[in-house]
């Protein structure tokens, strides 16, 4: 008990350290580098929490794909920081209210909770039973193929229809634009890649079939 | 057949949609990029429509619930499948000419237009709030792409980005409202979430109050009822118009079966919460699509708000809340899917030597240069302002009598008002058309019809003008049937 809950403060405060770090952090790069270390602490308290494959999801997709994702950005683009900030303390006060309201609306939701269990009336909320004695992975893996094959099919239909509408809606074939042709490129044979051209030495005479290719490149 | 083909019989015409896009896909995707092949594969899709529309035909009716009771195959769920999979076979019958002429004929329209089908036959069954989102998710996902499928068009690319945006939008509001109805039900099957709402007091419940609110501003985004409908003109302007006829008739169908099965089979515990919103959505709609449509002069914008007041008439059957309601609604859907489709035909017709035009003055004479296209127009704008013979008519008649049933007179009374003065708009086209002059010269005639779109009209004309006479068919008119069959579809939802 003890154990998980120092790895509870480690992993928090790790989280909210590097979370901070990400605003405050000058290189834009190093901002995003802090923000897979809040990644990765949340997937330690998703862990603490008995939900292993929440953790496993957040370090893959987020971390693998959204993160990384992000770094491309940010080095590929030429974003001026500078300039981004400058409009910072116009803003500063609207961010500070929205961020008061939303802390106030978190603090009091808790606050009632702690306070007064039974605050709401039972038989307004109801939840879903949650299994026991099954880990989550195993229990989303009985009835991801089963009980929720329609809606999973269903889902990857809906990623089909994105993909053929990226395609459709952005792929051009432009004719001037060399591409490579590996099977035209393994089909090549010396007669049709190779022109021997006999260059007189001494002049700089260029025979008349080599001229000719000169003037087309 | 194997067993587990067998077990999935409610869901096979949405399997053969799917198999079929997937296979003309790696067709298209492995053959040459030519226009003759996107127009084979258009007719293999309006093939790959065709056959799911025979298999759901023969299907036998029941109870059929499939996947834990999240998908639910009944006959109000094959009399709205069988209304979207023959509008969204006439909108891509009248696709490949104006494609071809306005430069943006490819095979991925095709495969498109049946995964947005699959979609929808999808949210007509969805029976739980999970295939519920999903399956809004594929059609307009994928409607999104063929609002900006004529990708070199300004137009067309914004109509593509204002509808993706505000349907991102009214999604993650429509999210919401599920997570909360979610949070106070602990269900998100309809039945579940119904015997919840069944319980004394649920109609004070908050939570479940918000929830569904927000769930209807979802869905009223999506059948484009005031005040979510902004988006409704601009998209139907810009977009090419053969999405524009898809987007009328088939997506605001299968919406409306969603927000009817949401309203009557998860929610119909607190009736009383819902009707009020639903009256107001009707009548915000009615109004503003006769009053805002006579100011325009672009067809495709008439016609939007046309769409916007038609769905406001519509919502009428369901504020009834009742079998008779319901019964009106799908009437009036598969009439107006007729009807719509008529009138899109003629707009993708006019089309000069330099050039697709889209202004009503420019129907100016139409009745002396060609004659067939001007009565058809005529036709369907009479149909659709609700003159008595004709196949409109009657989807307004059963709505407004099933509202004086459960008592909502004054509703009744502003529907028929709005109907008078959509009168005036519709009414206007046809003297454009048959009395003021035509601009001479030949560069002002339009081009020849094409077959496909001559095929159409002539079929809409035909639905619209004795449909509903007293025509024996084998036993009764077409009419008949349409009222019958959507009778006991609309008795199985309440069942």
């Amino acid at each position: 008990m003890t154990l998980a809950a120092a790895f509870f403060y480690l992993f928090a405060a790790i989280t909210v350290a590097s979370a901070f770090k990400v605003i405050s952090a000058k290189n834009p790069v190093h901002a995003v580098l802090y923000l897979i270390l809040a990644f990765f602490n949340a997937a330690g308290l998703f862990v603490l929490l008995g939900a292993e494959f929440l953790a496993m999801i957040l370090v893959v997709v987020y971390v693998g794909a959204v993160a990384v994702l992000f770094l491309f950005v940010v080095m590929m683009l030429d974003v001026d920081f500078a300039q981004l900030r400058a409009g910072f303390m116009k803003n500063a006060t609207l961010g500070f209210t929205v961020g008061m309201i939303v802390l106030a609306e978190i603090v009091f939701f808790v606050a009632t909770q702690f306070l007064k269990p039974g605050a709401l009336p039972a038989g307004l909320v109801r939840a879903a039973p949650i299994p026991q004695g099954i880990t989550n992975t195993e229990a989303l893996g009985r009835v991801l193929y089963t009980k929720y094959v329609y809606f999973f099919q269903g889902a990857g239909l809906i990623l089909l229809v994105a993909m053929i509408g990226a395609i459709v809606l952005t792929l051009r074939h432009k004719p001037n634009v060399r591409r490579q042709n590996i099977s035209e490129q393994n089909a090549r044979t010396k007669s049709t890649a190779m022109d021997v051209i006999k260059v007189p030495s001494g002049g700089y005479n260029i025979p008349d079939k080599a001229a000719a290719k000169v003037a087309a490149e | 057949m194997p067993r587990y083909l067998v077990e999935l019989a409610p869901l096979h015409s949405e399997l053969i949609l799917i198999i079929g896009a997937m296979v003309l896909l790696l067709w298209g995707a492995f053959r040459p990029e030519t226009e003759r092949q996107a127009d084979i594969i258009s007719w293999a899709a309006i093939g790959v429509l065709a056959l799911a529309g025979i298999v759901l035909a023969r299907q036998p009716l029941g109870n059929n619930t499939l996947f834990d009771g999240s998908f639910r195959f009944d006959a109000f769920a094959r009399y709205v499948k069988m209304i979207v999979i023959i509008s969204s076979a006439g909108a891509l019958l009248l696709a490949p000419n104006d494609a071809r002429r306005g430069k943006y004929l490819k095979f991925e329209y095709a495969v498109l237009l049946l995964l947005a089908t699959a979609g929808m036959l999808m949210m007509i069954s969805a029976n739980d709030l999970i295939s519920l989102y999903l399956s809004l998710e594929l059609q307009s996902l994928a409607l999104y792409v063929l609002a900006a499928f004529k990708r070199d068009d300004v137009r067309s690319s914004e109509a593509g980005l204002k509808y993706f945006v505000l349907g991102a939008l009214s999604s993650g509001m429509l999210l919401y409202g599920a997570s909360l109805v979610y949070g106070f039900t602990g269900a998100t099957n309809f039945n579940d979430i119904a015997a919840v709402a069944l319980t004394k007091g649920a109609g004070q419940n908050i939570g479940l109050i918000f929830g569904l609110v927000f769930l209807m501003v979802g869905l009223a985004f999506k059948i484009s009822a005031v005040p979510f409908h902004m988006w409704t003109p601009d998209v139907y302007e810009g977009a090419p118009t053969p999405v524009t006829a898809l987007f009328a008739a088939a997506p605001k169908a299968a919406a409306f079966a969603l927000l009817t099965r949401v309203m009557i089979t998860a929610f119909g515990g607190i009736k009383p919460q819902w009707q009020q919103i639903i009256i107001f959505l009707s009548i915000a709609s009615m109004v503003l699509g006769a009053v805002a449509a006579i100011g325009q002069t672009n067809v495709k914008r008439l016609l939007a708000y046309s769409s916007i007041g038609n769905m406001g008439f519509v919502l009428v059957g369901l504020a009834a809340a009742s079998p008779e309601g319901i019964e009106g609604v799908l009437i009036y859907l598969a009439t107006y899917l007729v009807m719509t489709l008529g009138a899109f035909a003629v707009v993708l017709c006019m089309r000069r030597r330099s050039g697709p035009v889209e202004e009503i003055a420019d129907l100016a004479g139409l009745a002396t240069t060609n004659p067939g296209m001007a009565a058809t127009m005529a036709i369907m704008m009479f149909s659709l302002a609700g003159i008595p013979p004709l196949a409109g008519f009657w989807g307004k008649y059963y709505v407004f009598l099933a509202a004086v049933k459960a008592d909502l007179w004054p509703l009744a009374i502003i529907g028929v008002v709005a109907s008078v003065v959509g009168a005036f708009y519709y009414i206007r086209i046809v003297i454009v058309m048959y009395v003021n002059d035509a601009k001479s010269g030949a560069e002002n005639r339009f081009m020849r019809v094409p077959l496909r779109e001559s095929t159409v009209m002539a079929l809409a004309c035909l639905i619209t003008l004795l449909g509903f006479l007293p025509f024996p068919l084998r036993n009764g008119s077409l009419g008949d049937w349409i009222i019958a069959t959507a009778s006991a579809a609309a008795r199985s939802l309440f069942g």
